[in-house]
């Protein structure tokens, strides 16, 4: 899932401040941490009671909808919502944020969240954990579900490099595990030490500089 | 194979070679690594001059290469990373070193940009030290750049590498290493080690994968108690011999200067002497000395084992 942290409050009412009448909208794809319609009424709550402290009276509405990165769902479900209204806080990533405004561009269209990465949760620990950085070209073929793109601090095709200390990344004080070990480790243990040796030539960066775009399928 | 410089004559010739390392730092008079470099000259064939070593933005490290060799003749290993640069500034780069005859480049992935007092700047790794190999041995083989572009002038370039024979599993680093090797490495200079029994275990396991490269072991002699205490708990990954600190750390109370340097060099030599000396039995092709700011260790310690 597309993982994301909560703005703080200040920058957020910074954000609506000018505004007379604010939609709050939460979303439903991506579930954990949850920015729903619980989240999106809490926001829509927390902002009327900033701003009244700030000498502000304004008129916050709040929903939700199921995926704000598509946009066919976007116009279907939140338009017949827009209404009056002057400003829109969303609670999506920030895919979210370009999906409302490329479809309303009448209204500015604020973020309450800060998009961190792409990962896995781990509900027990509350950990939530890089797994991809959307190269274009994805390797897990070769490195056993493991990715060095995401998982390597230097992103290597050819690791572990000269850092790792016990298995651990040099990174960050030796606190995560090296990636490259993992590998490694993971391709001895399926006999597949041919996929870790092998030469790695350099990537064709344009695969991941963006703005990309699929057009049918075809990586634009 | 075209031989461009004294460091590969050496190995080539089947010489036991030392080279030494310089850091210049974050200067613009270099004017300590010329005298560091006056002094190593004679004893060590070629220097390593480091290139952001512990990810510090020092300057650069193909401006102090040129300099070191044309003021003092001492020839330079070059070292490059691929932390600051991607392919085209290594590419400009390496021309750049071609042009100011150096000989020797050593490629490196590099500390991780996090490490060093610009930890907030972007780590680039565009290629690593195996695709950096690669591109500069199609620069000298081919005479073309990365994508096939012809390059005017000659490449005359050896490439290095480097190894950790301290990295656990060491099976990673042998095949890491075998994949540098088929890169086109030229030679490999280790990290600092101290355990020779680990040396030995290092070229058995690379000689079970048939990795053939001429191979220099890197050692660190210990200055002082500090330097060896500093060493001891910050270098990740390498200890030194609980034998070696303690015979340091009593040599610290010895209250007269002179005498406790005396001391402390009659201690590394009677370590190092003896490794040295196990070293060059086994197929080492030499040893790479990183005694920055220690360069009276040299001379007894390169001629105690000619
Ligand atoms: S290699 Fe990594 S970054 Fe690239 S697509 Fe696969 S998981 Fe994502
Ligand atoms: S220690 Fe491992 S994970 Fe960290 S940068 Fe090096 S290869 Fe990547």
């Amino acid at each position: 899932m597309i993982v994301t942290k909560e703005k703080p409050i200040d920058e957020i009412l910074e954000y609506v401040e000018p505004y007379g009448k604010i939609l709050v909208v939460g979303c439903e794809g991506c579930t954990h941490p949850p920015r729903g319609l619980r989240e999106a009424r809490n926001m829509a709550m927390t902002v009327s009671m900033g701003l009244k402290l700030r000498g502000k009276s304004v008129e916050v509405r709040s929903t939700s909808i199921a995926k704000q990165c598509d946009l066919y769902n976007c116009k279907v479900a939140l338009e017949p919502q827009i209404g009056d209204a002057e400003a829109i806080l969303t609670m999506a990533c920030s895919i979210g944020v370009g999906a409302l405004s490329t479809l309303f561009p009448d209204i500015p269209v604020f973020p309450a969240q800060n998009t961190v990465f792409m990962g896995v949760e781990d509900r027990e620990s509350d950990t939530f954990k890089e797994m991809c950085r959307a190269c274009g070209d994805c390797l897990l073929g070769e490195t056993f579900g493991i990715c060095p793109i995401a998982r390597c601090a230097k992103s290597l095709l050819n690791g572990p490099c000269g850092g790792p200390v016990d298995g651990m990344c040099e990174y960050k004080e030796y606190t995560n595990k090296c990636a490259w070990i993992e590998i490694y480790e993971r391709a001895k243990k399926f006999n597949r030490l041919d996929l870790f040796k092998k030469l790695r030539l350099p990537r064709d960066r344009r695969l991941e500089t963006p703005p990309r775009m699929l057009v049918g399928g075809e990586l634009k | 194979m075209r031989i461009f410089s004294n460091l590969m004559k050496e190995i080539k010739e089947g010489h036991f070679v030392f080279t030494g390392e310089l850091e210049p730092e974050k200067e613009t008079d270099l004017h300590n690594t010329i005298k560091a470099a006056e002094e190593l000259k004679g004893y060590v064939v070629a220097c390593n001059v480091t290139d952001n070593p512990n990810s510090m933005a020092y300057i650069s490290s193909l401006v102090a290469s040129y300099l070191i060799q044309e003021r003092t003749g001492m020839e330079a290993i070059y070292q490059l990373r691929c932390t600051d640069r991607n392919a085209a500034a290594l590419t400009s780069d390496l021309l750049g070193a071609c042009a100011l005859g150096i000989r020797n480049v050593l490629a490196l992935t590099g500390d991780h940009i996090g490490l060093g007092d610009y930890a907030k700047a972007k780590p680039v790794y565009d290629l690593d030290s195996a695709q950096l190999t690669y591109m500069i041995r199609k620069m000298v083989d081919e005479g073309v750049d990365l994508y096939g572009n012809k390059i005017h002038g000659d490449v005359r370039l050896h490439v290095g590498v480097a190894a950790n024979p301290n990295c656990e599993p060491l099976e990673a680093e042998i095949l890491k290493l075998a994949r540098k090797v088929e890169a086109g490495a030229e030679f490999a200079q280790t990290q600092v080690i101290y355990d020779i029994e680990r040396v030995k275990e290092f070229f058995e396991m690379m000689r079970s994968y048939g990795i053939k490269i001429p191979v220099l072991v890197g050692i660190f002699p210990l200055k002082s108690y500090g330097v060896a205490k500093f060493f001891d708990e910050h270098i990740a990954g390498v200890h030194v011999p609980e034998e070696l600190m303690e015979r340091i750390t009593k040599a610290k109370d010895e209250p007269d200067k002179q005498k406790r340097k005396e001391k402390i060099l009659e201690i590394n030599l009677d370590f190092f002497i003896p490794f040295l000396k196990e070293l060059k039995r086994t197929e080492a092709a030499g040893c790479h000395i990183m005694a920055v700011g220690y360069p009276e260790i040299i001379p007894p310690l390169t001629e105690a084992v000619k």
